[in-house]
Order: structure tokens, then C-alpha cells, then sequence
């Protein structure tokens, strides 16, 4: 057992956020970001007195005429083909509406999953009455937006074997924008752990799974006891990811990585103490410069 | 996160992680996660304190007011507890939706801090028979990561402790004894919080006890025990919660548990 108070003024002061950067892209709600009126005003930005304002806290952007800020902390705006985790949370005629920390409830459609029996099965009116045996409420998935409606509203489907239910495992919530767009979101790292980092900020590590069985298409999980070791590795890869996103680190695959070697000197639950998760990222930052990445 | 709960598998994961001693984020089943702790951070009060275990952020602010005292009790003074929950803490709060969760926070903290030994009540009256010190204890949660009730009771320790009652003189003339309260701030006394009781939530998950669960945990656990104990062992409040029955073993053992925190840093 242990109890570890200690006092706000004694927090360790960190290295600073803005390392490497020129901190004059941070701007917060209300500040001028030019007088030129040469620009265009994009998201996060609004015009005033002839002056272009964030409105939100963020980083400025800029693409040709095209000024945006974007903001540190944020709901999640979808894109077409990012991968997603969600959490079922109602069922309705034919679809299942998922929460993917985006400003409006997803929704996964019955035509757009993959049913058990193969591809190109035709959905009956039996397989609607079996929605909830595919996904009910609680259910954690992986899937990829297809569709942005009109209004916000993400259309998400799962027509791929590597989307699907989520089994067994630990999900982490960080904001949408620490997570950097790569090709593959997908990664089954060496150290017998796999992590999905959703483009919603949604994390998902699990212990890795062998072979995926295609007739059940994904729908049942394992129930069995995880290894304590593997439960070593996802206790531990997910205080790195929290430890990179306090210290506001964007997270791929490399940089988890890092932070996992660098942590391995401590044991897992000393990656809640500030102090040791300042200095764990520091290493990471010097190591990820070094290698100019 | 969404209200829908975990899935199947998730709970599972935390039911077996718990049987392991190796919960999600490390931690053994009787660890507590970080806790930072700041006093003295509003100036309008006379004493505050701010305590931040991981996701959950309790703000305690205590005003002193001089009122008659109760007839019933005319040689001791008063406390009082209020709990704001937030709609900022999560959406859940939003109207009246908090009111139950605060009221259940007020009501264990009043019987914890009810015994005679919590605090020096009778340093609380003034004049004994006519007017005493009222603390108003205004609690304010501004987020909810689990373990709220011991997050709440450590932050309103430290803002008692942190508490500076302004000194008071008293004059007679006819009729009556006139009360000057003091203008220095420097001017001021402390209340004794050593025997100020903290609340201790076990949770029971699966067949094991679990101190400081998060939030995830805590939806896996079917009922929790919360003790209000003192630095000396004392006892002053109990209080069982959640859908699950607990045998009066796992009850004692619980209780164990509880005490085993009494060598808790004093703040």
C-alpha cells in the first residue's frame, strides 16, 4: 500500500511546451493574429475590426492565404478514412449510434459491417433482429469514417476484418489533436502489446492476438485471463501514453515506443508521479531530436 | 466518457486485473493514485484548500460567520457542509442532476465530522450561550475521476486546517456585550484538525478490496464501504453503497483495510 501526497508548489516546473517551436504560433481565444487582410479566415479564426482574432487556443496554421488555428484541446472533427474507436452507445432501426468524442453521436450502419458468413451476404430482416448480439450498448469497436454527413454526424463503417469488436484491454483518452495522422494506425508493437491510436483521441492497447477468427467475423471475444505479464506491458504502455499527452507530446508509434525503453527503469505505477514523467519525456524529446524525427 | 458503461470484455479485464494485484494503470489493490494538494488559494474565504487525485479536482472553500448559537448545544459552534457539483465535472450534474450525489456527500461528512472529538467545537463559541462561529464548508467539485468521497474529505481536512478564524474582542457596555471582530488578518487562530476525520472507500471487486478506485473500476464494483476514520482510529462514520450485498466478513476485512491508512501523513 502507499499514499503519495504532495503539495501544487512543489510540482516540478517541466521543460517547457513550446521546445523546438517558435512560440509565436501559440495563440489564445481573442488575440490579433495579423492586420493584413490578405488572408483568408479559416477554422478556429474570426474577423474583427478588420483584424483577423483566434477563437480558440491553439497553434496557427497557415497554408497560402489560408490562416486556421488549431486548437490544443478539442472535440473531434472527422475526416473521411480516419480510424476511429467507439463506444456503442444506443441501438436504433438498423444502425447502432457510437460515441467517438466528436460534437455528435457516429453512426454505424447494419449495412456497413461486416456480418459472420462472408462479404456479401444479404441482411435480412433476422439479421436485424440479432443487432444486439453483434454490438450492444457498452461495446467498444474500431472502425473508419466513411462519411461525413452535413452536419457533423459521422457515418462509420467496419467493412474490413482489422475493424471490428474490441476485446479485452485498456482504453486511454487524449485530445484528438496529440494524435499525429500516419498511414497506419494500426500496430502490433515487439513488445507483445498491440495499439490502435483512433484519430479521436481514442487509444485502445491490447494484448496481441495471434490469429483473428474470420467465421465469427470478429464478434466473439475472449473471455480468458490475460497474462500478468502481458498486463504488465499494457499497464505500462498506457501510462506512457498518458505521460506523452500530459506533457502535450504528439503520439505515434516511435515515440511510444521511446517512452516505453526510457520507462523501464521505474516500476509501472511510478509513471503516475509527475516528476518521473517529466523526466521520462525529456528523454524521448532528446532522443526524437536527435534523431531528427 | 459516455454513461453506456464498459463492455463485457473491459470488465472482465479490470476483474481480472484486480485478482492479479496489478490494476490498469500499475497500481496494487491498495494504492492510491498521485494527489496533489494546494491551501490557501481564495482570498475571500478564510480558508481553502484544492486536492487533484488524477482526473478527480475537489475545490473547498470555508467562510466563518458569527450566528446565535443553537439553544439546544449553547457551548459549542457550528459546521455546515454544501457540495456544488459542477455541470463542468460531467453532464450528468447539469440542472438538478448533481443534487443527490451532493446531498450524499453533505450527509456522510456531517456524520463523519459529528463526533465530539472531530474538531474543538466548544473553541468555535464565542459567547457561550449567545454567539458562536458557523464554518461554512462549500465544497465544489470540478471533476470526477473516481474516488470523490476521499478526494472531498482530504480537501475539507485541509482547508479546515488552513482555516484562519479572525479574533474577536468583546467590550461590555449596558445591555449587552458588543462583539469587535478584529481587522489585522494577521490576527487570526487556528482550529485544531488533528482529530478531523478523512473518509476511506473500499470497493469490492469481484472477491478483493480495492482502495482509490477510478471510474472504470468503480463500475465494476457491485458495493463500497466508506469509513470516515481519525488519526487515532477512531470510527465516526460508516456508510455502504452500490447494488451488491457484502457477508460480515468481507465487511470486517474491509474495515481492516481501512484502518490499515490510519499512518496517513497528516497534512
Amino acid at each position: 500500500m502507499s499514499v503519495d501526497i504532495r503539495l501544487a508548489s512543489s510540482r516540478p516546473a517541466g521543460a517547457d511546451l513550446y521546445h523546438g517551436e517558435n512560440p509565436g504560433n501559440i495563440v489564445t481565444p481573442g488575440d490579433i493574429i495579423t492586420a493584413d487582410t490578405g488572408f483568408m479566415r479559416g477554422h478556429g479564426t474570426y474577423m474583427d475590426d478588420e483584424c483577423l482574432h483566434a477563437s480558440v487556443a491553439g497553434t496557427v496554421e497557415r497554408v497560402n492565404k489560408l490562416i486556421s488555428v488549431r486548437p490544443l484541446k478539442t472535440r473531434y472533427n472527422g475526416e473521411i478514412g480516419d480510424v476511429v474507436i467507439g463506444r456503442i452507445r444506443e441501438l436504433a432501426q438498423k444502425r447502432w449510434k457510437v460515441e467517438t468524442h466528436s460534437r455528435m453521436d457516429s453512426v454505424l450502419m447494419l449495412s456497413s459491417v461486416n456480418l459472420p458468413g462472408g462479404e456479401l451476404r444479404r441482411r435480412s430482416e433476422e439479421d436485424e433482429k440479432m443487432m444486439r448480439h453483434y454490438l450492444k450498448e457498452g461495446d467498444l469497436i474500431s472502425a473508419e469514417v466513411q462519411n461525413v454527413m452535413s452536419d457533423g454526424c459521422l457515418s462509420l463503417h467496419t467493412r474490413s476484418l482489422k475493424y471490428g469488436k474490441l476485446g479485452q484491454g485498456s482504453l486511454v483518452c487524449v485530445s484528438p489533436s496529440l494524435v499525429l495522422r500516419r498511414k497506419t494506425h494500426f500496430h502490433n508493437l515487439p513488445i507483445g502489446a498491440s495499439i490502435i491510436l483512433g484519430n479521436n483521441g481514442y487509444i485502445w492497447i491490447s494484448p496481441t492476438v495471434q490469429d483473428k477468427s474470420e467465421e465469427s467475423g470478429g464478434y466473439e471475444t475472449n473471455l480468458q485471463p490475460v497474462s500478468k505479464s502481458d498486463r504488465e506491458v499494457i499497464a505500462r504502455l498506457r501510462n506512457c501514453v498518458l505521460a506523452l499527452a500530459e506533457c502535450k507530446m504528439l503520439l505515434f508509434d516511435t515515440c511510444i515506443i521511446y517512452t516505453y525503453e526510457a520507462s523501464l527503469k521505474y516500476p509501472v505505477k511510478d509513471l503516475l508521479k509527475p516528476e518521473v514523467v517529466v523526466e521520462v519525456v525529456d528523454l524521448v524529446r532528446q532522443r526524437l531530436e536527435l534523431e531528427g524525427s | 466518457m459516455g454513461d453506456a458503461g464498459l463492455s463485457e470484455a473491459e470488465k472482465t479485464f479490470i476483474l481480472h486485473s484486480v485478482q492479479d494485484d496489478f490494476r490498469e494503470d500499475g497500481r496494487g489493490n491498495e494504492d492510491f493514485r498521485h494527489m496533489e494538494l494546494e491551501t490557501s488559494l481564495i482570498s475571500n474565504t478564510n480558508g481553502s484548500a484544492r486536492v487533484r487525485l488524477a482526473n478527480t479536482d475537489v475545490l473547498v472553500g470555508v467562510k466563518v460567520q458569527l450566528t446565535p448559537v443553537d439553544p439546544e448545544r449553547p457551548e459549542v459552534g457550528r459546521l455546515e457542509f454544501f457540495i456544488d457539483c459542477s455541470a463542468n465535472a460531467t453532464p450528468a450534474f447539469e440542472g438538478r442532476g448533481g443534487e443527490e450525489l451532493g446531498s450524499e456527500i453533505s450527509a456522510m461528512l456531517t456524520r463523519a465530522y459529528a463526533f465530539p472529538g472531530a474538531v474543538d467545537f466548544h473553541s468555535l463559541c464565542v459567547l457561550p450561550g449567545q454567539q458562536c462561529w458557523l464554518l461554512y464548508v462549500d465544497v465544489l467539485l470540478l471533476e470526477c475521476g473516481g474516488n470523490l468521497f476521499d478526494a472531498v474529505s482530504i480537501a475539507v481536512k485541509a482547508a479546515l486546517f488552513n482555516l484562519k478564524i479572525p479574533n474577536v474582542t468583546m467590550t461590555k457596555d449596558e445591555g449587552g456585550v458588543e462583539l469587535d471582530l478584529s481587522d489585522d488578518p494577521f490576527d487570526f487562530k487556528r482550529l485544531d484538525v488533528s482529530g478531523a476525520p478523512i473518509i476511506i472507500t473500499v470497493n469490492k471487486i469481484g472477491h478483493y478490496h480495492v482502495v482509490d478506485a477510478s471510474e472504470k473500476e468503480e463500475e465494476c464494483s457491485l458495493a463500497r464501504l466508506m469509513l470516515g476514520v481519525t488519526e487515532k482510529g477512531t470510527i465516526t462514520a460508516m456508510r455502504k453503497e452500490g447494488s451488491g450485498s457484502l457477508d460480515p466478513n468481507s465487511i470486517s476485512d474491509m474495515m481492516e483495510v481501512n484502518t490499515r491508512f490510519l499512518c496517513l501523513p497528516g497534512i
